[in-house]
């Protein structure tokens, strides 16, 4: 567990900002195809030793029961920890800003190029990739959620409010969360 | 509205709804787009796919959206929109994490999102999918880069490219869909 007052990063440990700010730039610059959490991880706890394996999987939990995406959560968390609300900015703005550059940058392009009938047909191709990623992605994420009965069922609940009685995400969550968090209640 | 306002409130809600990771979002984002800024489904999909080459955290293309319905006043806009909220809650909650330690509720909210995240992804797959997949050819494109990502190391953004290249190359010389 994270805890700022035990053992906080020493003097000689703590990074500075700009430290902070180009580590994560390099993982947000480098980290094509994905696995943003596995280059963190990296970062943190091999490379500069600046959480150790235990507060890295406790940080994990906290980004993935936050809304939010888990690397941008991750690097809140560390950078909050390590130099404070200050950190927390640089570690973020550091991971996001190159891919951000980068759609840009790629937006430019399809600006100019969506009309031509050749780009149409290469960015059919590219979505059909994009649907093997993101179907490779759920089955991995949802791996062992698909084979136990009760997941499986609230999965299937969620996706058929969603996708076929087309609800809005408010009314899904408020439906699907409560019946969900009674399901897997702490028992004592 | 004003759409800047406009497009802040739904960014924001959307940065707020994002449980278990941003294409959770992914078919509300679709819909949403489509209401209210006439953003049409395929440009949604292609723009979604396109940015899937991107580096970092996977859903940056929402930036593209920002640009393209009120240029880099509204891609700014979206970027803040879309990540600060959720940061803040993150930033919140974790000081407070830290304050008081684990707690069995904190497991049981994890556990209880992850079975929902999953199947809002199987929304976004459907979502992404049903605008992606127009006959068997694509269908067939769409399941070689599965089984590529998930079979070999093959880097993700490499059979992305490669389906846009090849797939796309095969889709222009034959008319295949």
């Amino acid at each position: 567990m994270l805890h700022h007052n035990d053992a906080p990063p020493g003097t000689d440990t703590a990074p500075s900002l700009i430290d902070l700010f180009f580590q994560f730039m390099i993982i947000g610059a480098v980290s094509f195809g994905g696995g943003v959490v596995a280059y963190q991880r990296l970062l943190l706890v091999e490379k500069r030793k600046w959480l150790d394996a235990d507060q890295f999987m406790a940080s994990l939990a906290i980004s993935q029961t936050m809304p939010g995406l888990n690397s941008v959560n991750l690097a809140v968390l560390a950078g909050d920890y390590l130099r404070g609300v200050a950190g927390a900015v640089a570690a973020t703005l550091g991971l996001i800003l190159p891919g951000a550059a980068f759609v840009m940058l790629v937006a430019a392009a399809y600006s100019s190029g969506h009309e031509h009938p050749v780009v149409n047909q290469l960015l059919a191709g590219v979505a059909c990739g994009a649907t093997g990623l993101l179907t490779a992605i759920t089955a991995k994420l949802g791996g062992k959620l698909f084979r136990q009965v009760t997941s499986l069922l609230i999965i299937i609940a969620t996706f058929c409010l969603m996708s076929f009685a087309k609800l809005s995400l408010v009314s899904v969550l408020l439906i699907m969360a409560p019946i969900a968090l009674f399901i897997y209640r702490p028992r004592c | 509205m004003p759409v800047l306002v406009h497009l802040m409130l739904v960014f924001g809600l959307l940065s707020l709804l994002a449980v278990g990771g941003g294409t959770a979002v992914l078919p509300e984002m679709q819909s949403m787009l489509a209401r209210h800024f006439g953003i049409d489904h395929t440009t949604f999909v292609n723009i979604y796919s396109l940015g899937q080459l991107a580096p970092g955290p996977n859903m940056l293309m929402v930036v593209v959206f920002g640009y393209q319905i009120a240029g880099f006043a509204g891609a700014g806009l979206v970027m803040t929109a879309f990540f600060l909220p959720s940061c803040l809650l993150c930033l919140g909650c974790g000081r407070y994490w830290v304050s008081i330690g684990e707690r069995p509720w904190r497991r049981a909210a994890q556990n209880a999102l992850e079975p929902i995240s999953i199947g809002l992804m199987c929304s976004g797959v459907y979502a992404v999918a049903k605008n992606a997949v127009l006959g068997p050819f694509s269908a067939l494109l769409a399941v070689a880069a599965l089984a590529l990502i998930t079979f070999t190391r093959i880097n993700p953004a490499f059979v992305i490219l490669g389906s846009g290249l090849i797939g796309g190359g095969l889709i222009l010389l034959t008319g295949l869909r």
